[in-house]
């Protein structure tokens, strides 16, 4: 399950709302963005096109694994240049699900959960508390997208909306796109307020 | 911090190292080994910056498995160390890599050995070597316990100190190590020391 909020920021200027910070690798594999959006949007394009290029050499498709080593290399060899890509790599491949972590400095981790960006704190928080593995394909999104919603709320560059996509052994698909906005009053409505003192209108004399 | 440490004992070397990925505040896995079995009878404990710890020492592990296949025989231990030193000592003033590495290995005509291998292409054959914050505890504790011809068993226990000294007074302690072991057997895991077991699937 990948989730992301959609918000770019320039300092304290929301430059866009609208940003897609899941990038769709190809039909059976997704990535990320965190950090700068023209570093990570460049290289996932071109981390497509050598898995496409290994999918042409090799007559198979590439691994989760092989393409996270990928992109971990290509990002290690301009280490010290002032790239800024926190990414996670996730997909489906014959071994099953897989989830990479590749940031800027060269490094790549295996695991089962990552959160990546500026909000990430926030977002472990809720993940963590509610994750299981053997948990449902709807409870996983849920959790997801409540994930999202979380770190919009306190971090002040995420905002905008929570995408979530479902990574299956046919691929990804695209399970949901709320705006955080009303998330927040789906999740905790307003109840309607008992006013004490009404204030009458003044008759005309 | 990363905490990486070993010792010499009798017809072995035992490394230890934390397995927690860290980045700033955030603890990203806790069940990262950070020890890479160079060969059958060698173990590289790396630490250092993400990128340069794994790259580094993969770049190691496939020029001592390159020799091995032109050569028909492995590399020694000590020879291992001279040219991962001497691959940090060329990259040091041009584009330097920021690994501390302890290398164990056993050879026959040798037996077990220790190189202590920092990041500015310091090489030491040594009994007992640690890095990182959790070298303020581990060394004095294997200074005044530390025998040369210890067995397995007082080994963990002396490792097993270090790691409780570690937990209990460094303030960031990371809350798992994994602990390897090479002998004339070979090179292998020998234990996990876990006091935060992930919620899910074993360690990756």
């Amino acid at each position: 399950m990948v989730a992301a909020d959609s918000r770019a920021s320039m300092g304290g200027y929301i430059s866009s709302q609208s940003v897609k910070k899941i990038i769709e690798i190809n039909p059976y594999m997704l990535g990320t963005m965190a950090g700068g959006a023209a570093d990570c949007q460049f290289w996932h394009r071109n981390l497509g096109i050598k898995c496409r290029l290994h999918e042409l050499e090799n007559k198979r498709r590439i691994s989760v694994s092989g393409a996270s080593k990928l992109l971990a290399n290509m990002l290690y060899s301009y280490r010290g240049m002032g790239l800024s890509v926190g990414t996670m790599i996730a997909g489906w491949d014959e071994t099953g699900p897989g989830l990479y972590y590749v940031d800027n400095q060269g490094g790549r981790l295996k695991g089962d959960r990552f959160s990546v960006g500026s909000g990430s704190p926030y977002a472990y928080g809720v993940l963590d508390s509610g994750y299981k593995y053997d948990m449902s394909v709807e409870e996983a999104s849920e959790l997801a997208r409540r994930s999202i919603y979380h770190a919009t709320f306190r971090d002040g560059a995420s905002g905008g909306v929570a995408s979530v996509y479902h990574v299956g052994p046919e691929g990804w698909t695209k399970l949901s796109g709320d705006d955080v906005g009303e998330l927040h009053y789906h999740y905790y409505p307003v109840a309607p307020a008992i006013a004490e003192q009404v204030m009458e209108e003044a008759t005309a004399e | 911090m990363e905490c990486v440490f070993g010792l010499v004992g009798n017809g072995f070397a035992i490394v230890a190292a934390d397995t927690s990925a860290v980045h700033s505040i955030l603890l990203h896995k806790n069940n990262e080994d950070k020890i890479m079995v160079l060969d059958s009878h060698k173990l590289v404990a790396a630490s250092g910056e993400p990128g340069d710890r794994v790259q580094f020492t993969e770049y190691v592990q496939k020029n001592v498995s390159l020799y091995k296949f032109r050569n028909g025989i492995s590399l020694t231990t000590a020879a291992a160390a001279n040219f991962t030193r001497g691959e940090l000592a060329t990259a040091l003033r041009k584009n330097p890599y920021s690994v501390n590495i302890l290398m164990a290995g056993y050879d026959d005509e040798a037996g077990a050995s220790l190189y202590y291998i920092d990041y500015i292409a310091t090489l030491h054959k040594v009994d007992k070597g640690a890095f990182g914050y959790g070298s303020y505890f581990s060394l004095s504790t294997m200074d005044r316990h530390y025998r040369s011809d210890m067995s397995v068993e007082e080994a963990i226990e002396l490792v097993d100190k270090c790691i409780l000294e570690i937990r209990s007074r460094l303030v960031v302690a990371p809350p798992n190590f994994v602990i390897k072991i090479v002998d004339k057997d070979g090179a292998r895991d020998y234990a996990w020391r876990q006091s935060v077991k992930d919620v899910t699937t074993a360690a990756v």
